[in-house]
Formats: C-alpha cells, structure tokens, sequence
C-alpha cells in the first residue's frame, strides 16, 4: 500500500545516514517524494518547477486496466511514483524472532522517461532494514535512473540500486517462484531466498486500489506467500534464519488525498495460513479512510471496505521524540477475527530522510501470527 | 573637564589649521601607509577565499578520489560497477570549457551527480531550497555559478550560453559561495558539454568509508587508484610564497609610510612646545594634556586609515586582474576577479593603521609627557636630542647588521630571509644619518671659503630632519634596485632557459588512451616529422608535495636540448639505463637531494629507489619534476599511455600539420602548440607574474618622494630663520634658493650613492636567499648597469621634484618675511 511520505509537514530532525552519506540534495529527493504525495496540494499551474507543469503528463490510474504478469513486475515510468516493498517475518535457530524490510522507491520528474543515460529523470531510493528484539538497523541510498545503478527488470524480475537486490532464479510461477534478496547497511545484512507457487494477489477492483473519497487510487498488488530462508549478519555474527516473507508492488501519479497526514497499515501472517491486508488514511477531520484484503490460504481475495474494518490504537511509545501507537486492536467482524497486536521491538524507527516506524509485529485473540506495521505521518 | 579638553584640544588643532602642510604629511603619510598594505592585504584575502571556497567544493581537505592510473578518464561503467559492489563512490567529471564570444574567460566546469555525493562537500554543507535538485536534474538543468564569475561573464542569471563548440549550456543560476571561475553542471550535462559521454574524471569516496581502506575489487583495481589529497589546500600551499612576497612589499609600503607619520608628528610636537608649556601654565593638568594629543592623534589616525582604506581598495581592484592571472598561469589557481572583501578586512585595516600611528606617535608622546615646565623653549634643545638619539640609531643600525648576519649565516627558512631583509634595510636606514653625517663632518675640514663651509655645515644641520625622508628615499631605491635586478636577471635567464628548453616544434596533449594511440600511429607515417618523442606522465606526491614524474625514451634529444645545473658523470647513459632519475632543482632543495643520494618513488608495485644523477631548473613551476626512463615508469605503472608528443619538424610545416591533425583528430588549441605559441604563453606568464611587484614597487618610489616633499616643506618654515642672517650678510635671495637646492641635492646623491651597494645587497638577498626558500631555484645575480642608471636618474628626478617648490617658495619670500625672522621668538 501506499508508502509515500506523509503530508503533514514535519521535517525530519536528525539524519542518522547508516550507509551512505548523503548530502544535502537527499532532503530534495526527500522533498519531491513529498511534493509527489502533497501534489494535490499544489495548484499544478503553480506548483514547482520541475513538475508542476509536468504532472498533468502523467498518466492517471482508473479501474479496468488489466494486470499482466510478469510484465507488470517492472517499472511503469508513465506514472509518477513506484515501490517494491518486502517485508519478512523470521525465526532463528534460537526460536529468536526477526523481521527484514527492503524497500526500493522509484520517482519519475517527468513522465515516460525511457532514456538509458543521464538524461533519464527517474531517481531511484532504497531503503534496508533489520529488526531484532534488541535492536534496530537501517540504511538508506539513493540513484540517478538509466545509467545502471539502481533499476527494475520485469523479464525475469530484478529490481535493484548499488549492491542491494531482488532477483528473480527462473520463470516459474510469474517470476515469483524463486528470488534471492539481499542489502546491507553499517554493522548488518542479510540474504534470504524467497519461494512461492501461488500466483500474486490483487488488491481492491483488481488490482486498482482506492486511497480516497476523492478519487485517489493505484495499481497495487501483493505476494504475501513467500517462504523465506538465508541468513542475517549483524555485528560480525551471522545468523541462520526462516520464516514468510510479503512482497508489494505499488504505482501511482496521485496516490493522497491533500487532507490525509498518514498512514497505519498491516500485513498479516495467520498460523491459519490465510493472509490479512488492512490500512487506514489518517485524514485531517478524523474520519479515516480504511480497507483491506482478506486472503484466503489458497490465494483468494476478498476486498474489505472501511465497514467491515476496526482499527483502535491501545498502547502508545515515545519514539524518536514522537507519540507513536505501537500496539493495535483490529476486528474484523464478519470474519469473527479480533486481535491484539505487539511490536517486536517498539524502536523500529527509520530516521531516513523522510523519518518513519516499520517494524515486525506479532498478535494474538481469535487469531494467531506475525506481521508488520507501518506508520507514517506521526 | 570635557570643557577642559574640549579648550585644551582647540588649541592643540589651532596648530593644524597655521600649518596646513604639516597636517598634509601626517594625513598623507598615514593614508601611504595603509593604502598600500591594505591593498595588499587586500589581495592576499580575496586569493585565500577564492582558495577555500575551491577547497571545500568538493570535500576540503580530507577529499579522497578513485582515479584512472593511467592518468586518463574512468569509463562509467566502472562506476556502475562499483557502486554494485558497495561502493558509495560518486562520479565527477571535470574539463575546462570556453564559451562562444569569450576571448580569455576559460571556466573549470564540473560534473556532479548530487543523489550519491559524499557529505562533508560544500554543495552537502548547503542549505539548499528544494526546488533547486528538481531544477538540477530536470530539464533543461542549471549551470551554478559563483556570482563574482556571473558578473566577469557579462552574462545575466537564467542566460543560456554556447560553448564553444556550439552546445548549448543550462540556465546560469547564482550560487554565492561557489569557487571561482567554476561551472557546476549535472554529470549528463558535463559529458555533453565535454564531448565525453561514458566518461568520468574521479570517483569521490566519503572519508570514513575510504579510510577503512577496503581493496578494490581485483578486475578494477590495475585500472584505479585510491588518491587523497585536495587541490585547495595543494593551492594554498603553492602560492604561500606568492603571498608572503606580496605581504613583504606591502610591509615595506607600511614601514615607509609610517616613517613619514613620525617626522611630521615629532616636528608639530617641536613646534608647539611653547603652546603646551603655555597650557600646562594656564592650568591644564599633564594627564589632560596627554588626554588631548592622544584624542588627537587618535582621530588623524582614523582619517587617515580611512582615506587609507579606501585608496587600499582602490590599489586592489587595479592589481587584481594581473594577480589574478599570474595565479592563474602560474598555479592553475581561480581567483574571483571581483574583489568582494569582508567587514574583518576593513576592521583590521582600521586597527592596523591605529596601532601604526600610535607607533608612529608614541616617542613624541613621551616626550611631551617629559616636557620640562618651565624650560625655555629652544631649537638647539631638539637638535641636542637629535644629535644624542643619532649617536643610538649608530648602535641600533650596527644591532641590526648583526642580526642580519646572523639571520645570513643560521636561517634557513622564508621567514629567516625575511628578518634578513628587514635587517639589512632597517639597519641600513638606521646608519643612514650617521653616515651622512661622518661624510660631511669629514669634508667640512676641506672647505675654504666660509659660504662652502657654511654650506657643508648647514647641511649636516638639516639631516635630522630631512633624515627620515632620506632614508626612505633609501628604502624606496634600494628596494627597487633589489627587485629590479631580480627580476631582470631572472628575466634574461628564463628567455634563455625557455629557448634551449623548448627545441621541438610541436607539442601535443592527446585526450585520452586511445587518441594517443591512433595519434602515434599517425605521427609515424608523416614524412615530415622528423621526430617523435612521446613523454608518459604520473602525478605523485613526494613528502606531502605534489609532483609530476615524466618518462622519456629518445635519450640523445634531450641530451642536446635539456640543460642541466649539475649532473654525475654519464648521467644520460645511466638514465637510459634506469638507474637514476633527474629531478628538478626547486624539488631538489625541497627534498634535501644531491647528487649522488637515492629517492623512493611510491609507485603502484611498491617503491622504486633511483639514484640522483642530475639537477635541472625547471623555472616557474611550483610542482616537482622528475624524469625517469619511460621504460622503467611504464613498468612500475603498468597501462599508461604517452601523455603528451614533441615534434621535430621543419618549420615551414607546421602550420600544415596542426591544420591536418585538427581535422583528423578534434584537436582543439589547447592540445596543439607550436613552440612560438607556447613561448609566448610563457613569456606572458613571466611579465604578469611580475606585473603586480613591479607596480608595487614603483609606488614604493612614489612614497619615498612624497617623504622627501613633506620633509623639505616643513623643514623650509624653519629654514627662513637660518637663512635671514646669510641674507643680512649679502647673499641675495636666488643665490640662497641655489645653495639649498645644492644642499639637498647633496644629500640626496650620497643617498643614492648608498642605495646603490645597498640595492645590489638586496639583490643578492633575493636571488640567493629568498628565491631559493620561496621556489626553490637559485638564480644567477646579474647587474644591469643602464637599468641602475635609469633608476638613479628617475630617483633624482623625484628628488627634484621634491625640492622645487619649498625652493621656489624660499626664492620668493619677501624681505619682510626674512626680517621678521629675527624677531620671531623661534
């Protein structure tokens, strides 16, 4: 779901750069993400240079459009912003829990940029991620489109930026059949090997998922079934690990509302086998904008509307100087589902350039399992 | 009290306003002095900012960079692939670039890629608005531009200029802390701009990651190497001799001036010895009256830094632009052609030209504070004082030649010369009246005629006021002497150095590898060339200083054509043979090498131990040279390609093979000379480099006759109650106007006649103590007798000058003004 940074203007205050120093320049990348997400706010005829008057050449999402696979794993540079977001629940020998997160963002500057130099106007930011009951890692980095350093390939799926990557091992299943994963950052890292035989899933119309009232929408979907096995490396000490990993695939040119400041959303692993998929859009007013996908054990969805959907906060954490809440009570009526979630660690901030909490969660009521959340906008 | 001082300080000033030329010298003296080291201070602050901001462009001074050990560009490619190996390096390129109808601007231009620079980089320690990235990387881009540069441009911001080979630039956008002369463009548009698609200069590394040092990976690491340094602090270094020299002049300028301060403070002190005893009389307390002529002193001080200032300014903006280019040719080093100064500059100016005046002041000060109460105010009394402090200059001066000597035979430093310099000019000055005085004490003797002896006695009367003009007259013409000899000795040495040295027709600076290649196979083909000489190239640091290591293969040529200071027996022969390198006399002296001893060279396989075996000048260069066999070079640095070709051809020829080679090669002018181009460049390089000490120095003469101006107007005031008695014994008034310009004549020529050995003392100093600390090479000393002369002539002019118009006054002061003489109370 949507990862794009929130709309409520908080700067971030420190800049904790793990792995790559960045300059400057990075707030700006930071800052166009945000325009990305605030564009609504923007008169487009005011707007800003480099895209203000450039945002009407992008192309807009509507229901219909089929998704293909696996031509629809790549990169869409018709559309302003993209994300490949994984996210994986694991378990060491030690029956110590761990969670990895690999992100890599894509934003186009201009509409259809294809050129395979320079010249290109995609820039590119991944962000890394390990998560233990004692701690939190992050790093952060950034590319220039077209000349090699950072990119995604849907044929078969390779997504990329430096020596970080997701790479397809063959054909099957989509190219969703066997990936190998790997990033790392100051003091961490961590290479798992993903397998899944079910075909992706789609989130709300197929594939077209509302973010709004409004009207704003992308094309998002998941493949929640991946098992995952490698290894963690933290501190020099290498750690052998297995567990279920989630991959999600998003573009959009307007994914926000301009009065949504954030986001609360939750993938969940049920000991069941099925797979939940729930986030709200925190809007100015109060009321929230909610909905989900309820995922059967053998792949089927079924779209959750804001009805069907309660999410209430029930312990908050001071995190990085902020109020955030770290534990959550979600029922889903119809589905005789209630439970109670806790975070593996309740520090999971990533103090990137555009500061929010990801981290794994696990839960417990009428249903057991692990999971994460992510919180943005607080 | 404020009454008090308030009464007490009118009239103090009243004194001022009665003679208006003493009010002159002081102001004028004050304003010299700090005009000219303000001036200087002036450029030196703008040079170091200009280096600083260079400095910190790119990472100051721990800026580590991979670079192509080949000395070449680094394909991108392997920038991809380190940045997939985990590198956090960053691409830049770097070129110089002329835009379409600039004649001589030509502008560094550099290549960034923003997303992946490392911090600690003046564009990551920017707080920039956001919008500029988009506006970066978009379309059509930015050219960032320092503003200084905008302005030399001629260009208005958001302008889109052509290169010269006709691409067209980004919108120009004003970044105000920019290094000078620099374009700061997106990598994509820097490779455009440079015709260098695929092509990077450097990788950038963050310190804390190139520290740790990891190994490159094994496919990159016989192309790459892993180089810290910053070309900056490089800068800094090079042309810190350039400065202090400047500093120095500027120094002398200031000492001058203030000796001008001095006499003209010391003389109104004289001559108002009857008022202060008349107000310490009415009641004015010592401390009050101390009170007054300190705020007195204080607010001609402020004038005068003032008008100082201003005038420094002034001075600055006309130097700059042949400072600016001797940098630039001699250094490689952008100064803004703009003089931008901080507020710091003008509150130092200000201080320094306070303290200086109330250096200048202090002995008229405590003098007045010694003032005895009720003691007759007498004239003998001050040349009583005089004579006594005469007889200390005698000892300071024999002090200071002591020092000096000790400075001559110990030092071994700049700053040595320079206590050596200001010794012997100091000490000289100093010993000036003395001398004076012993030479005309000894003719005195010799005169028959009473006229003569008063002649020769007046004279000797005259020195202690005339003394300090004298001696800056001193100053000023040794000064110029020193400076003048140098510079036309190194002058004549460098053409001829320059002639044997640039045999060859022809010379070539490929782009790359592969054009040097092509260009060799070419070259070989064409009949006419009768030579080739290919010469491969690697930049190096040796102790900290950075050198250029040149390989060479046709060991006859430049056996005939590479004059050697000192060299080992068959030191050719052995250098063929790879058993030594030659290096340069001013890297020589820096490394404390002889012939004889042995120098590691790092090199990519371990270090290389070569032995001394010749000395070479390598004027004007303020890097090291060394030459080694190109055979050895290129097995210790395996891959490099030639870096640059001499030709020998028949003359007649070349302009058809630079045409030919343009064609074929897209050579632009900067990679193909011919020698009289090249000599030219040089030569020009010379003339600005010494454009600016000329200047100066000339200004230092200016300074020495106004010294000479002021001291002769106040002394005629006095001199009408010495020449009235003559006049009332008979000698007419244009018979007494001569005998004063034969006095002062006279004083003036033994001057001379003592700046002479003086200024070739100097310039022995120069050539052989302080060329040799501040560049290394030493210089052959050289006496020009027809430049002495023309100097002596212009010397005596300003002399003249000086003289005429007290004289013409004296010769037209009525008999009046002369009778009344004997009733002034003076």
């Amino acid at each position: 779901m949507d990862r794009v940074r929130s709309c409520n203007g908080r700067r971030p205050m420190a800049y904790g750069g793990e792995r790559h120093s960045a300059s400057a320049f990075l707030a700006l990348l930071a800052g166009l993400l945000l325009l990305a997400a605030c564009e609504a706010e923007t008169p487009p005829a005011v707007g800003f240079a480099g895209l203000g008057g450039s945002a009407a050449g992008f192309a807009r999402v509507a229901p219909g459009r089929a998704l293909g696979f696996p031509a629809d794993h790549g990169a869409h540079p018709d559309y302003r912003i993209e994300w490949w977001y994984l996210t994986a629940n694991l378990e060491d020998a030690q029956g110590r829990a761990w969670g990895v997160q690999w992100t890599l963002f894509r934003n186009a500057l201009q509409p259809g940029s294809h050129e395979t130099d320079w010249r290109n106007q995609n820039l590119w930011m991944g962000h890394a991620a390990l998560t233990g009951a004692d701690g939190h890692r992050y790093a952060e980095t950034f590319a220039r489109g077209g000349i090699g350093q950072a990119g995604v390939m849907a044929e078969p799926l390779q997504a990329w930026i430096d020596d970080w990557q997701l790479a397809s091992h063959g054909p099957a299943n989509g190219g969703l059949g066997e990936l190998e994963l790997n990033a790392r950052g100051a003091g961490f890292g961590y290479r798992l090997r993903l397998t899944s035989a079910r075909p992706p899933v789609l989130h709300g119309r197929k594939g077209f998922s509302q973010k709004s009232a409004q009207g704003q929408a992308s094309y998002y979907y998941s493949q929640p079934f991946f098992q995952a096995e490698g290894s963690l490396l933290l501190d020099g000490q290498r750690h052998a690990v297995t567990g279920q990993a989630w991959l999600d695939h998003e573009w959009s040119s307007q994914p926000l509302a301009p009065d949504q400041q954030g986001w609360d959303w939750f993938s969940l692993h049920l000991q069941t086998g099925e797979k939940l998929m729930l986030f709200q859009l925190r809007q100015a007013g109060g009321a929230h904008y909610r909905a989900g996908t309820w995922i059967a054990a053998d792949g089927q969805a079924q779209s959750l509307s804001e009805a069907d959907i309660e999410m209430v906060p029930v312990h908050f954490s001071r995190v990085a100087g902020r109020r955030l809440p770290t534990a959550w009570r979600l029922r889903i009526p119809a589905k005789a589902f209630s439970i109670d979630t806790t975070p593996l660690q309740e520090q999971a901030w990533m103090a990137t350039r555009f500061p929010y909490w990801e981290g794994p969660i696990r839960f417990s009521g009428s249903h057991q399992g692990v999971g994460y959340l992510e919180m943005t906008g607080y | 009290m404020m009454r008090r001082l308030y009464w007490t300080l009118s009239a103090l000033l009243s004194h001022w306003r009665r003679h208006p030329l003493q009010l002159f010298s002081v102001l004028a003296g004050l304003w010299l002095a700090t005009s000219l080291w303000a001036g200087v201070q002036a450029l030196n602050s703008q040079a170091r900012d200009s280096y600083a901001r260079a400095s910190q462009l790119l990472g100051g001074a721990e800026r580590y960079s991979l670079v192509a050990r080949d000395g070449g560009r680094i394909a991108q490619q392997h920038f991809i692939e380190l940045r997939r190996a985990g590198w956090p390096v960053s691409p830049l390129l770097q070129g110089r670039l002329r835009l379409q109808g600039q004649r001589e601007q030509r502008l560094q231009l550099i290549g960034i890629e923003p997303l992946t620079l490392p911090a600690g980089s003046a564009l990551a320690g920017q707080t920039r608005e956001r919008r500029d990235l988009a506006a970066f990387l978009g379309r059509p881009g930015r050219s960032w531009i320092a503003a200084d540069t905008l302005a030399e441009l001629g260009l208005p911001a958001g302008a889109q200029p052509l290169s010269a080979s006709g691409q067209r630039l980004p919108p120009l956008a004003v970044w105000p802390q920019l290094a000078p002369g620099v374009l700061l463009v997106d990598i994509g548009v820097a490779q455009r701009l440079l015709d260098a698609r695929g092509q990077l200069s450097r990788l950038l590394l963050p310190a804390a990651f190139a520290r740790a040092a990891p190994p490159l990976p094994a496919e990159l690491a016989t192309q790459l190497v892993l180089q810290r340094g910053d070309q900056g602090a490089n800068l800094a270094q090079l042309t810190d001799s350039f400065h202090l020299n400047l500093s120095a002049l500027g120094l002398l300028a200031f000492v001058v001036g203030l000796f001008i301060v001095h006499a003209a403070i010391g003389l109104a002190l004289e001559q108002r010895r009857v008022l202060l005893r008349n107000l310490r009389s009415c009641g004015v307390s010592l401390r009050g009256l101390l009170v007054a002529l300190v705020v007195e002193l204080g607010v001609l001080a402020l004038l005068g830094a003032v008008a100082g200032l201003l005038s420094g300014y002034a001075v600055a903006a006309w130097l700059l632009p042949d400072v600016a280019a001797s940098l630039r040719s001699l250094y490689g080093a952008e100064v803004a052609g703009r003089l931008s100064l901080a507020p710091q500059w003008w509150l130092g100016g200000l201080l320094v030209c306070l303290f200086g005046a109330l250096c200048a002041g202090a002995g008229s000060l405590l003098r007045a504070a010694r003032l005895p109460l009720l003691a007759l105010a007498q004239p003998e009394a001050w040349q009583q004082a005089q004579a006594r402090w005469l007889r200390r200059q005698g000892w300071l001066a024999a002090l200071l030649g002591g020092v000096a000597l000790l400075a001559l035979w110990f030092g071994d430093s700049l700053a040595a010369g320079f206590v050596l310099l200001a010794a012997l000019l100091l000490g000289a000055a100093l010993a000036l009246p003395v001398g004076l005085s012993r030479v005309l004490e000894a003719w005195l003797p010799h005169c028959r005629t009473p006229l003569a002896q008063w002649f020769v006695a007046d004279s000797r009367q005259q020195l202690p006021s005339l003394a300090l003009a004298l001696m800056a007259l001193l100053l000023a013409l040794a000064a110029n002497i020193g400076v003048g000899s140098m510079t036309a000795g190194f002058r004549q040495t460098f053409s001829g150095w320059l002639d044997q040295r640039l045999a060859a027709e022809l010379y070539l600076n490929p782009v790359d590898t592969s054009q040097a290649t092509a260009i060799e196979a070419w070259l070989t083909k064409q009949p006419q060339v009768r030579a080739l000489l290919p010469s491969w190239r690697v930049e190096l640091q040796l102790q900290g200083w950075p050198a250029q290591l040149n390989g060479i293969r046709t060991q006859a040529y430049y056996r005939a054509h590479w004059p050697l200071l000192s060299a080992s027996a068959g030191a050719w022969e052995r250098l063929a043979r790879q058993q030594g390198l030659m290096l340069s006399e001013q890297l020589a002296r820096r490394l404390d090498l002889h012939l004889g001893e042995r120098l590691r060279l790092p090199t990519p396989s371990g270090t290389w131990e070569l032995e001394v075996l010749g000395i070479y000048a390598d004027y004007g260069n303020p890097r090291g040279h060394l030459l080694v066999d190109a055979a050895g070079l290129q097995r210790h640095w395996p891959g490099l390609a030639p870096r640059s070709f001499s030709l020998r051809l028949p003359a007649a020829e070349v302009p058809a093979l630079i045409q030919a080679l343009q064609a074929r090669f897209a050579l632009d002018d900067s990679r193909v000379i011919d020698q009289a181009a090249l000599k030219a460049w040089s030569n020009r390089v010379f003339e600005r480099t010494f454009a600016a000490t000329a200047a100066l120095n000339s200004l230092t003469l200016g300074v020495a006759a106004v010294a000479l101006l002021i001291s002769l107007l106040t002394l005629g005031q006095t001199r009408l109650s010495q020449l009235a008695p003559l006049w009332a014994l008979g000698v007419d008034r244009r018979r007494l106007a001569w005998l004063s310009l034969g006095q002062t004549l006279l004083l003036a020529v033994l001057t001379l006649l003592l700046a002479l050995p003086l200024g070739l003392l100097l310039a022995w100093c120069l050539v052989a103590v302080i060329n040799v600390q501040a560049f290394g090479w030493r210089l052959p000393l050289q006496v020009f007798p027809g430049q002495l002369l023309q100097l002596l002539g212009l010397a005596l002019l300003a002399t003249l000058l000086a003289a005429a118009w007290p004289l013409w006054q004296l010769g037209r002061s009525t008999p009046a003004a002369l009778l009344r003489s004997f009733a002034d109370e003076r």
